[in-house]
């Protein structure tokens, strides 16, 4: 095998492994701290096809922001010492039997399908032309979605701080 | 079949099935409300893998897939951080995160 060949057999272990630890771990803060490693890994996947710019943000943002966030409400409401109690054994069955239902029936259609591979010279992935890009309204532009997702952060930070603000008049 | 390094789309395909799908399997067994999160966040992840591997094979050429997965990480900020409002809001009236205790929407 190539080096290749053996990066990607070990960033498919520690996604496919660590995420089981995180949906079954007992313990919420070691789910939040698997939940860390899949998503690192994941940023290992977009290296591995050459996407630095996507990595980076997959970093700050998914691993620096979301699970920094994810841990402070953990340490905010939970106990963490205490575990989980068992989840019943019909629950834990049938949820297994929906999601390998699924996983079955996608790889089959998956394995069956002929992808329309072309043979074109890959673009230049450099951050002048991504930003180029996001901000060109023309062919190839991307400043819609680049406003709209501006806004919506805009709309859902004035949202969580609404949310989460002590109402005065209505203290119980 | 093409392969990139070695590696052909549908490992990557497969992949992100499996991550999909034990994603679907938390948000079914597990009861409290920032595991739930959790595996919402796991779902979004493995969408992203899709977008980039589809960008990868088959419009190397293109910027598409890339910018769709970065505007699904951006919706996923967003909605981590109004999830997380919203449940500690939740823990304020009812000193629990468990779905199963929290059961009134009115306070």
């Amino acid at each position: 095998m190539e080096q290749n060949q053996i990066m990607f057999a070990i960033l498919g272990a520690v996604i496919v492994l660590f995420s089981i630890l995180t949906v079954t771990s007992r313990r919420i803060l070691r789910a939040a701290v698997f939940l860390l490693f899949v998503l690192v890994a994941t940023a290992g996947i977009y290296f591995w096809l050459n996407y630095q710019f996507l990595a980076a943000v997959q970093l700050t943002v998914y691993a620096g922001g979301i699970v920094v966030l994810i841990i402070f409400s953990i340490l905010l409401t939970s106990n963490i010492s205490e575990k989980f109690e068992k989840v019943e054994l019909r629950k834990i069955a049938f949820s297994a039997l929906a999601a390998l239902a699924g996983i079955i029936l996608c790889i089959a259609t998956i394995l069956q399908t002929d992808f329309l591979l072309r043979e074109v010279t890959p673009a230049e992935i450099d951050m002048k032309a991504i930003g180029r890009s996001l901000l060109n309204y023309g062919e190839n532009g991307y400043a819609l979605p680049f406003e709209v997702i501006s806004v919506l952060l805009l709309a859902a930070m004035i949202a969580a701080i609404v949310i989460a603000k002590k109402s005065k008049t209505r203290e119980l | 079949m093409m392969t990139l390094n070695g590696i052909p789309l549908s490992y990557f395909l497969i992949l992100s099935t499996i991550m999909f799908f034990v994603g679907i399997y938390g948000f079914l067994t597990r009861r409290n409300l920032i595991t739930i999160l959790m595996s919402v966040e796991l779902i979004l992840n493995s969408v992203n893998i899709n977008f980039v591997a589809f960008n990868k094979f088959l419009h190397p050429d293109k910027f598409e897939g890339q910018f769709f997965a970065l505007i699904v990480i951006a919706v996923a900020a967003a909605e981590a951080a109004v999830a997380i409002a919203i449940i500690i809001n939740i823990y304020r009236h009812f000193t629990t995160i468990n779905v199963e205790d929290v059961d009134e929407m009115k306070y």
